[in-house]
Parts: structure tokens; C-alpha cells; sequence
């Protein structure tokens, strides 16, 4: 019996070899783009349909009308009614979601592989004939009135939309993908059917198929669906749809002048926080500079932040930063919720790690190290699952990344140096014009907010609307 | 349809469970401490949930964070806690297994000498928070405690909730930690499951080189609750007012524990309900009568005892009343005429699929090495799945029609979930209740 040396933690070894399976493209005669992946584990498929439209496509004075039509995809389409398609779902097992980000509306059904053919049936008859029926627009419309109104309830849910409009205001951006209650209430279904005729557009959209069968198979399978007869009738644009969201017209907005609001929760038990500000879009060149930034600061459980807030202090149970980066812009932002009592001295805490790492206390070789290590060790496990891949391949074709940024991403990686990271700090954190969004007990952290250096802090409602003046 | 294992028990107790999966370059190492919240005492609930955050704060030689060395190899890990068990996962590369396993073997026999009050401390102000920001802060967020209350009497351990009453935390004391820790964390309460890109014998090889000098524990004193099935005390009716904005309603049963006959069957008529647009009551309740906004019926299945919920929220303009009747008259027409041929094949296949999407993983919380432990520590057979899934193939309209009388109007516990001061939102005769 040989026992364990525990003098010292063992060594780890080379690290084992990866490689991401292989991504087949082919564009359908109707412009539609498919991409295969083979993926064996288990009799399982995930079907991934990519339009790269979402809630920044709303027009303006329409906010929350992306994804009420994504919305209604699954409530009735070709001869199918809503409860046809669903009792079709359910006897294939499948999972299937909607998802409307502000870049793009994403479809997503797994299945049992035997069921492939029924589930892309399904899919391309959603995508392609919605009925969008006026009685299920007005009872789908309705839920997501009630949703909005329950989303008041959930701090978290308050303290990003609040966030969200104060960054961005009239940008794109700046508002949810569920919009408001007053635009949803003056939604048409006509303005439904205008805005999936004009946006989806066949040469626009991806489809995303992975799972165990071959590429061969799994393009048939695609062909089958949506290259029928009636495949070929899909209607030309009729207007012009900027995919780039006109990026010349809304660039970075600028920073708020508010840079500290309250939305008032009575006796709540904690103070749910949102600190950050705009910060660059995906493609920028500092990409994986920021990843490993991000680690070092409050990416994961043994950052900075994390273990000052939660392990140190016990202020939390937890705090985490992150980098969404999108395609006109994206967010930097400290989430976390924090105890009441606490709040002040939790938001200056975090402010003052967004200042040490630029300048004080830079990030050091072992933390670099760190971080890049967990970074390129941990990416093989991202992509287990066929849900797990086809999300991974729906990100490269949404941000129009090349094939092979999986295979360079540990390299990528591996090439952040000390000097770029410390870099990207001084460059990529601005704590000069960070805004804070609290959603807590006023009465209780009003008091100890004044000494933050922000000003006096202003209320708002939870939907971020307007500032109520506060003395 | 089976997860392949092979299972050897050390001498000092630990079951050590192999199962091969060589898809991806990564190994998910699972460890079962058989021990939960049911094994408090009342007036020291919380506690168990409480040790295991203490479990990630070092052990005697790795006097530091837990997270550290895994997450630098490039592993994810977490655990968790329920009524009945206490889990820890990490999912490696694989070339980080030793690393794994030396963590979790040194903190199996060595947590103690580096337990500090000063970690104790900051732990409690840690769960104390999490207990804020996902049952204080939370709409909604302390209707399971109500619930909890009525469904078990006072000497039942699943009348408290896993993470405990705050008074109870803010009690709790260093010494304790030291006996839980006796008592509960040694190997012959423990099931170790290695699944993933390792060869068998080689993983075997480690697990013995790593746990095999533990000192066995004394053997663990089993519970002695009766796992008959108790129904409610007649049917208790509770109001609680909360910072929401629709009223909810929470209908719940006490059923038969898990792997029980009649636990399955519930599981699928959780599903006939509920599971997706084309089920009955999300059907009727949601689509064509719009009294209700969402949904869900869960049979929630645990070692001593079960109990089967419905949840629904009422839609803006609608009270509990109706959303009450709406639902029982629901439940009462499967308890006459049992559900359609429709409803069970769509949740024949809504089951196997469940099972198959089990096996897309090898890790974290429900994968293949979290089910091998599962079956391992409740009924000592790892390869329990394909039985498993014949105790759900099994269920005919009739075996479910028989087990919907669990879910009768006369036995049962009604919960108003309404906002503040609007007491008329509620089921009639319900009886304010205080939970904090």
C-alpha cells in the first residue's frame, strides 16, 4: 500500500490534448446557412436556429417587439395550432426555448437523435409559417405585461434594468428584450407580422446541428426540412435591415451624469448591486486580455473580489464581475447582493479594487499565471454536451469570429502577457465613470451612502423610468 | 439504456465507484457524505449546510481556500446540501485527478486541525447571506418554510428547512463542528464515484492510495423514522403576505418517499400536469382560461418522506379562490377517470428522454457520477438507472389514476402567498403564519 505524500500538493502532468470537433458549413439554395457537428456521446441532437436579430432591432418607439415574435414562433404556424406544436414537442421529449438577447433571437430544441427529422420539421415550420394569430398574440402580449410587472419583485431583475437604461438610455441597448408595459400594450400583430417578414431573412439565418449522427445525415435531415417544396418561397426583404445597428449613429454612449441611484425595496434583507460602465464590443483585439483581467478581478471564486467580499469580510455570498461583450458595445459590471448594513462598505471595497488593479496594486506573474491556467485547462469541459457545443458554434456565426478561435484560444491565452493585462486594466476599467445601481432599503443606506464620493444618491422607480427627486 | 460501473468497497468502508467515459479529456470526481439536514436537532438546524462551506476553507495540509489548486488546474467544483445528503464535486482535466483526490482525501481525514474560529465565523456571516439573498430577499421566497411546518410534525426532521433558522445559525459553535464532523465525515458514510477519462484500475489504484489510510469512523446511527406515508393532518389552510405583486398559491401533499412504490407514478402525473404548453393544466389553466400565469407540479422525492406540490401564480384580476377550485377540480377528474392515453404516451417519452439527457454529462449536480452516487448511497446498487427508468415505464393509466388519491382536498396543506394587505386575495378561512 503506498500512502500519500502530503508534504506538498502532486503535480498535475502534461495537459491532456483537445480538439473541437469538426464544423461543416453549407448554404441551403434558399440562402439559409448550416453548420454540422458530430457529436457520439449519447443518442442525442440539438437543433440551434441563429437569427441575428434581437431587442437592439426594435425600432425605436417599439421597445420588447423582437421578442414578442420570437415569442409567438411556437404558437401556432403552418396547419399546426399552439396546442398541436406543443403536443408534437412533448411526444418527441424535446426542450425547446426561446431566447431573445439584444443581439439576436436564438432557437434551441434537443431531442433524441431519433427524433431529429420530426424536431426540424417542427422548427422550420415555426421559423418560416407563424401564423401569428390575434388571439394568441393578445394572450401571449398579456403574459408578458405580467411577467414585467412581476419582474419588480426580483431585486436582481430590478437592479439590471435599472442599470441597463441608466448606461445606455436611448442607444439600442438601453433597453430589455421584454420592453415595456406601454409599448406592449400598443403592439399590433400586424407590426409582428411586418417584423418577422422584413428581419428574418433566410440568408441571415444560421442553423446550428449537432449530435450523434453524421454530417451527412444531419444535413439531410436539414435539407428534408427546409428545402421543400414550399422552400423556395420565402419573400425577398422588403426594407433594408442594418445588421449593424448603425454603429456610425450609436456609438458608446456617453457616461451618465447620475452616478449613483436607489431604488427603493423596504426592509430589505440585503442591497442587490450593480457597479460598471460601458465598455468595448466582442471583436475588440483586447479579448483575451480582458478574459484573464476579468479572472484576476472578480471572475471566479478565487478572485479579488470575491474572496475580499465573501471570504475575508463575509459581506456576501457572493460577488462576481464580467465582460458582456456584444456586437456594438458591451457591459462591464460587478454583480452581487450584499447585507444591508454593509452596503456602503461593500460598494468601497469594490471601487477600490477597480482602482488598485489599474494602479497600486497591479496584477502580479502568480496571479497571471493563475488565471491563464484556469482558463486554458478549463476549456476543454465547455464543451461536454451537444447544448454545450452548438451554443459555443452559434456564438463564432453570431460575432462572425473564424473557426479556428476554439483551437487559438489557449494560445490566444497563453500569449497575455504581464505588460498586456496590466495594460488592459488602465485602459478597460474607467472607476472615474462608473455608475452604481442599488436596489435596497433606502431608509437604512441612505445615510451611509453620502460619504462615497458620488454625490447624494437619487432615487428611482424599479423601472428606472424617471428620477424621483429625492431631498 | 445503463451507466457501466464497477464498484469496490475499501476496508475502512468507502465505496469507490469507476465508470468510464473517454469522450472529453476530463474526470468528474463525486463524493456522497450520507448525512443532512434530517440529521439535526431542532434548535440547531442549518447545521449541516453550514459544515460544508466549512469543508472549503482548508484542511490541515492545504491550510488555505479549497478553490485555489483546483480552479488553477482548471477545474469547476461546488457541493451542496439537502435533507438527506451532503455532496462535493469537482470536474478535472485529466491529467488534475491526483490533485482532486488529494484534496478531498485530506480534507476527509484532516479537516479539524485547520478549523478555526475565525473560518467559523466567517462562514456563518457567509450562509447568513446566502440565506437573505435566496429565501429573505426573494419574492415568494419563504413559502417552503411555511410549507415545511404544516406538512411534518415537530418531531419530523424535514420540518426545517437545509439552511436553517437564523437563530439557530447565529448558536452554532466551533465544538460542533468537531463532533458533526466525527460522527458524519469519515468513509464509511461516504460513496466516492470517479466517472470520465480514466482508465478503471488505474482509478481504483488512486482511490486506495488516497482514502485507504483513513481511519474508518464509527458506524452511523440510522434514523429511526418511519418512512410509512403520513397524510396531512386533515386540511390546514395558511396566509402569508409578501413583497409581491400577483398572489400564489401552494398546494402540497405528503407522499410516498423516494424509490417507494407509488414515487415514480406521482413523478409522471407531475409531468401530465405540468410539464410543457400541451400539459393539462398549463393547458387549461394558462391558454384557455388565462386565470393563471404559470404552473409547475413537482413530486419532490427524498429519503423519508415525499410530498407533491402545485404552484400557480393567479393572473392579474383573478384570486386564489378560483385558481384553487380550477386546480382541485383538475386533480379530482384524474382521480376519477385517470388521465388520457394521450397524456401518457407524450409522458412516456418526456421520461426517457429525462433519463437519456441524464447521460450527456459526466459531472457537476445530476451527472453520471452524481447519479451513481445517488443510487449507491439510497439503495447500495450504483446500477440502479435502467430499473430506474422501468419504475417510470412501468406506470400505467391506472397505477396513476391509484396514486392521485395522495392528492386529496381533504388532506392537504393550502398556502396564500398574497401582497401585503391584500388578505382578500387569499383562499377563504386561511390562517396568517409568521416566517422569517
Amino acid at each position: 500500500m503506498s500512502s500519500v505524500d502530503r508534504s506538498q500538493l502532486p503535480g498535475l502532468g502534461p495537459d491532456p490534448s483537445f480538439s473541437f470537433p469538426e464544423i461543416c458549413k453549407t448554404t441551403m439554395p434558399n440562402g439559409l446557412k448550416v453548420c454540422t457537428v458530430e457529436h457520439r456521446t449519447v443518442p442525442v441532437v440539438a437543433f440551434m436556429l441563429l437569427i441575428p436579430i434581437g431587442s437592439a432591432n426594435d425600432p425605436i418607439d417599439k421597445p420588447g417587439l423582437a421578442a414578442l415574435t420570437g415569442d409567438l414562433l411556437d404558437e401556432g404556424s403552418g396547419g399546426h395550432s399552439s396546442g398541436e406544436i406543443h403536443d408534437a414537442l412533448a411526444r418527441i421529449g424535446a426542450l425547446f426555448d426561446t431566447d431573445v438577447s439584444s443581439d439576436a433571437t436564438v432557437l434551441t430544441l434537443v431531442t433524441m437523435a431519433r427524433f431529429a427529422d420530426r424536431a426540424l420539421a417542427l422548427l422550420a415550420d415555426m421559423i418560416r409559417y407563424p401564423r401569428f394569430d390575434e388571439m394568441e398574440f393578445a394572450r401571449v402580449r398579456d403574459l408578458r405585461i405580467t411577467r414585467l410587472s412581476q419582474m419588480s419583485d426580483v431585486p436582481s431583475a430590478v437592479a439590471n434594468r435599472v442599470f441597463t437604461k441608466s448606461l445606455f438610455r436611448e442607444h439600442p441597448y438601453g433597453h430589455m428584450a421584454i420592453g415595456t408595459e406601454d409599448s406592449l400594450r400598443l403592439m399590433s400583430v400586424d407590426e409582428v407580422v411586418a417584423f418577422h417578414r422584413d428581419r428574418y431573412v433566410p440568408s441571415k439565418t444560421t442553423l446550428v446541428a449537432v449530435g450523434s449522427l453524421s454530417h451527412e445525415q444531419l444535413l439531410q435531415a436539414v435539407t428534408g426540412a427546409f428545402c421543400g417544396e414550399q422552400g423556395e418561397t420565402h419573400t425577398p426583404l422588403s426594407v433594408e435591415v442594418d445588421f449593424s445597428l448603425g454603429v456610425s449613429s450609436f456609438e458608446q454612449p456617453s457616461p451618465p451624469t447620475e452616478r449613483m441611484l436607489v431604488v427603493n425595496r423596504p426592509s430589505a434583507a440585503q442591497s442587490e448591486l450593480r457597479i460598471g460602465h460601458v465598455t468595448v464590443s466582442r471583436d475588440t483585439p483586447d479579448y483575451h486580455a480582458l478574459l484573464v483581467l476579468n479572472m484576476i478581478l472578480g471572475g471566479q471564486f478565487v478572485s479579488r473580489i470575491n474572496l475580499n467580499l465573501r471570504e475575508d469580510k463575509g459581506y456576501t455570498y457572493g460577488a462576481r464581475t464580467a465582460f458582456d461583450l456584444r456586437r456594438v458595445c458591451g457591459i462591464f459590471a460587478l454583480h452581487s447582493s450584499v447585507q444591508t448594513r454593509v452596503t456602503a462598505d461593500a460598494i468601497r471595497e469594490v471601487l477600490a479594487e477597480f482602482q488598485m488593479i489599474r494602479d497600486g496594486r497591479p496584477v502580479t506573474e502568480s496571479e497571471l499565471d493563475s488565471a491563464r491556467a484556469a482558463l486554458t485547462r478549463g476549456y476543454p469541459q465547455r464543451f461536454e454536451t451537444v447544448t454545450q457545443i452548438a451554443s459555443a458554434v452559434a456564438h463564432l456565426v453570431l460575432y462572425n469570429l473564424p473557426d479556428d478561435s476554439v483551437s487559438q484560444f489557449v494560445p490566444h491565452i497563453l500569449k497575455v502577457d504581464l505588460k498586456t493585462v496590466r495594460r488592459v486594466a488602465i485602459s478597460h476599467l474607467d472607476p472615474e465613470n462608473l455608475l452604481t445601481v442599488i436596489v435596497g432599503d433606502r431608509d437604512k443606506i441612505f445615510p451611509t451612502l453620502n460619504q462615497l464620493g458620488f454625490g447624494p444618491p437619487i432615487e428611482v422607480p424599479p423601472d428606472g423610468n424617471e428620477v424621483i427627486l429625492s431631498n | 439504456m445503463n451507466i457501466p460501473y464497477t464498484k469496490t468497497i475499501l476496508e475502512n468502508g468507502l465505496s469507490v465507484i469507476v465508470h468510464e467515459d473517454h469522450t472529453c479529456p476530463i474526470v468528474a470526481v463525486n463524493i456522497w457524505y450520507h448525512v443532512g439536514s434530517k440529521n439535526e436537532q431542532p434548535g440547531r438546524t442549518g447545521f449541516a449546510h453550514l459544515f460544508e462551506h466549512l469543508m472549503f476553507e482548508g484542511s490541515e495540509h492545504h491550510n488555505r481556500g479549497y478553490f485555489h489548486p483546483l480552479q488553477e488546474a482548471g477545474a469547476t467544483l461546488n457541493g451542496s446540501t439537502n435533507t438527506d445528503r451532503t455532496n462535493y464535486w469537482e470536474v478535472v482535466p485529466t491529467n488534475a485527478l491526483q490533485l482532486a483526490l488529494w484534496m478531498e482525501s485530506d480534507r476527509m481525514a484532516y479537516l479539524l486541525p485547520a478549523l478555526s474560529q475565525e473560518k467559523f465565523d466567517n462562514q456563518r456571516d457567509v450562509v447568513l447571506n446566502e440565506r437573505r439573498q435566496n429565501y429573505e430577499n426573494r419574492p415568494y421566497g419563504l413559502a417552503g418554510m411555511a410549507l415545511a411546518e404544516a406538512l411534518y410534525p415537530p418531531s419530523h426532521p424535514y420540518r426545517w428547512m437545509t439552511i436553517g433558522a437564523p437563530e439557530d445559525l447565529r448558536a452554532a459553535k466551533l465544538e460542533g463542528a468537531h463532533q458533526f464532523f466525527r460522527k458524519y465525515y469519515h468513509p464509511g458514510n461516504a460513496s466516492l464515484t470517479l466517472a470520465g477519462d480514466v482508465d478503471t484500475d488505474l482509478a481504483i489504484s488512486l482511490a486506495r492510495k488516497h482514502f485507504e489510510d483513513i481511519e474508518p469512523g464509527a458506524a452511523s446511527i440510522p434514523l429511526n423514522t418511519d418512512r410509512a406515508v403520513v397524510k396531512s393532518q386533515g386540511e390546514i389552510r395558511l396566509l402569508i403576505e409578501d413583497l409581491v405583486e400577483l398572489p400564489r398559491l401552494y398546494l402540497a401533499w405528503r407522499t410516498p418517499a423516494l424509490f417507494l412504490p407509488g414515487d415514480a407514478e406521482l413523478d409522471v402525473l407531475a409531468d401530465i400536469l405540468t410539464n410543457g404548453k400541451a400539459s393539462r393544466l398549463y393547458r387549461k389553466l394558462v391558454h384557455d382560461r388565462r386565470i393563471v400565469t404559470d404552473i409547475a407540479a413537482a413530486q419532490d422525492s427524498r429519503e423519508l418522506s415525499s410530498f407533491f406540490q402545485i404552484v400557480a401564480t393567479a393572473a392579474p384580476g383573478h384570486d386564489l379562490a378560483e385558481v384553487e377550485r380550477a386546480v382541485t377540480d383538475e386533480v379530482d377528474y384524474i382521480i376519477d377517470a385517470g388521465p388520457s392515453t394521450d397524456d401518457l404516451e407524450r409522458s412516456m417519452v418526456q421520461v426517457e428522454s429525462q433519463f437519456v439527457y441524464r447521460l450527456g454529462t459526466v459531472g457537476g449536480f445530476g451527472g453520471k457520477s452524481d447519479q451513481l452516487n445517488a443510487y449507491n448511497v439510497f439503495l447500495g446498487d450504483p446500477g440502479y438507472f435502467e430499473r430506474d427508468l422501468m419504475r417510470y415505464q412501468d406506470a400505467t393509466i391506472s397505477r396513476i389514476q391509484e396514486v392521485s388519491s395522495f392528492l386529496s382536498r381533504t388532506e392537504r396543506v393550502v398556502l396564500s402567498v398574497v401582497p401585503k394587505g391584500c388578505h382578500q386575495l387569499a383562499v377563504a378561512d386561511s390562517r396568517p403564519v409568521s416566517v422569517s
